[in-house]
């Protein structure tokens, strides 16, 4: 994975975070549609908290707004490995499953600027890289944390009594 | 339509309608609306230049989720309409949204002359392979042993495969996209869009209700091997050989567009000469 400057690499974290930000935010809009009040507003928490994430990148490089993102993303997955997939959602989910793909997304973060700081990449880029997987470490704590304290769904969580497909 | 001041560029949200979709939650079509408005606004578009037509159906609600001028029509006809609209206004983009049931079932007619036309359009069809709007029944696009409450034991029917359809037709541009890439989604949309002539673009969209076991698309939906050809027998060969989930350009034709009205031979008097009383 070749992440030429410093620059680069925080407009790919930025980029990341970013994208992070609008499907949780997609997600709690989905979610309210179908009233399911208590995980949208999980997920509008998480999506809050990865914007906090992506303007203290911006802070960080003192760049006054949106970086020139780089037309190749840098990661080999379709999206950006802090996304959550677009399917990821149901509608009986509960908050417990907002917060399991939200750690599915943290870990895969964490193991992305990991996998950075482990290869040939300028020696600014690598301790760049590291010290955002600390902070992704950090954040998968925080949501396992987080997860202890949220009740764990019982089986048949999403077995609806009115179905909206009829068994074959 | 609420657009952002003249001279500056416009972002994807500036697309997006203050109109919350009601798909399903997962639903592909989510990403779908994301990669139009990712697109539009990659390609310096601005939503008052850009009408979205659709028919029926959970795709066919797009219009309503954009900022663009849109027009929400009758089931299968979001062709014609969007022929009309471009024939009179050949400055607007025009995108046609529809689904496997919409586009290749009740207006799958008009898809044929569409793709023959080959005027200005860009057709983005959500194939899901059933009916999600109205519970689940097989399109044309379900496979033939797909059972559920509605099919037992499945159709048994050959299912329709479009994108060979538009090839023969005479369509423009060829493509499939996937939902769960949208940025990738996005990228062949725009360039869908600037192709002239009619380009079609197939988007395998999951229906996470009556179809959940799509959600395995993501480990099939593969990039195309190939680079996009303009030799149309060379496509066919492809096409007719495709998995289904070959994603990317697949056939760029240099078709010239239907060209704009030329002015009439005779004026309303002289035609109306032989009719007088």
């Amino acid at each position: 994975m070749a992440v030429p400057t410093l620059e680069d690499f925080m407009a790919r974290a930025y980029a990341m975070e970013l994208e992070a930000h609008e499907r949780y935010a997609q997600f709690a809009e989905q979610l309210d549609t179908h009233n399911n009040r208590a995980v949208a507003e999980m997920f509008r928490k998480l999506s809050h908290i990865e914007s906090l994430h992506a303007r203290r990148i911006l802070e960080a490089m003192q760049w006054p707004s949106l970086p020139a993102l780089p037309p190749t993303p840098g990661w080999e997955s379709a999206e950006a490995p802090e996304t959550a997939p677009q399917d990821a959602v149901h509608y009986l989910m509960q908050p417990w499953h907002a917060l399991e793909i939200a750690l599915r997304c943290e870990l895969q973060a964490q193991k992305y600027y990991e996998d950075i700081a482990a290869g040939d990449a300028p020696p600014g880029v690598r301790k760049a890289a590291l010290e955002m997987a600390d902070e992704e470490r950090e954040h998968v704590r925080l949501v396992r944390d987080w997860m202890r304290r949220v009740p764990q769904p019982e089986a048949g969580w999403d077995e609806d009594p009115d179905p909206p497909r009829a068994p074959g | 339509m609420n657009a952002p001041a003249a001279a500056t560029l416009c972002a994807p949200k500036d697309f997006k309608s203050d109109t919350k979709p009601v798909w399903c939650p997962g639903c592909g079509d989510y990403s779908v609306l994301s990669a139009i408005t990712k697109a539009l606004a990659a390609l310096e578009l601005r939503p008052e230049n850009v009408a979205v037509v659709s028919g029926i159906g959970c795709s066919s609600r797009i219009p309503a989720y954009t900022a663009c001028y849109g027009f929400h029509g009758v089931h299968g006809r979001a062709l014609p309409v969007a022929t009309g609209l471009k024939v009179a206004r050949p400055d607007l983009t025009v995108l046609v949204a529809s689904g496997d049931g919409d586009g290749y079932s009740i207006g799958g007619n008009h898809f044929l002359h569409a793709c023959r036309r080959n005027v200005d359009l860009t057709y983005i069809v959500m194939d899901n392979h059933v009916y999600g709007m109205t519970k689940g029944q097989p399109s044309p696009t379900t496979e033939p042993g797909w059972s559920s409450k509605l099919a037992p034991g499945g159709t048994g029917l050959r299912e329709f495969h479009p994108l060979v359809i538009a090839l023969a037709s005479g369509a423009n541009f060829i493509a499939r996209a996937y939902s769960g890439d949208p940025n990738g989604c996005a990228a062949l949309i725009a360039e869908a869009v600037r192709h002239p002539g009619f380009s079609f673009v197939e988007v395998l969209s999951p229906c996470v209700t009556f179809r959940p076991e799509q959600r395995e698309w993501k480990t099939r939906a593969h990039p195309a091997a190939v680079e996009p050809t303009d030799d149309p027998g060379r496509a066919a060969r492809r096409l007719m050989t495709d998995d289904g989930f070959n994603i990317g350009v697949l056939y760029k034709g240099a078709r010239p567009p239907y060209g704009a009205a030329r002015a009439p031979a005779q004026s309303l008097e002289e035609l109306a000469w032989p009719f007088r009383l």
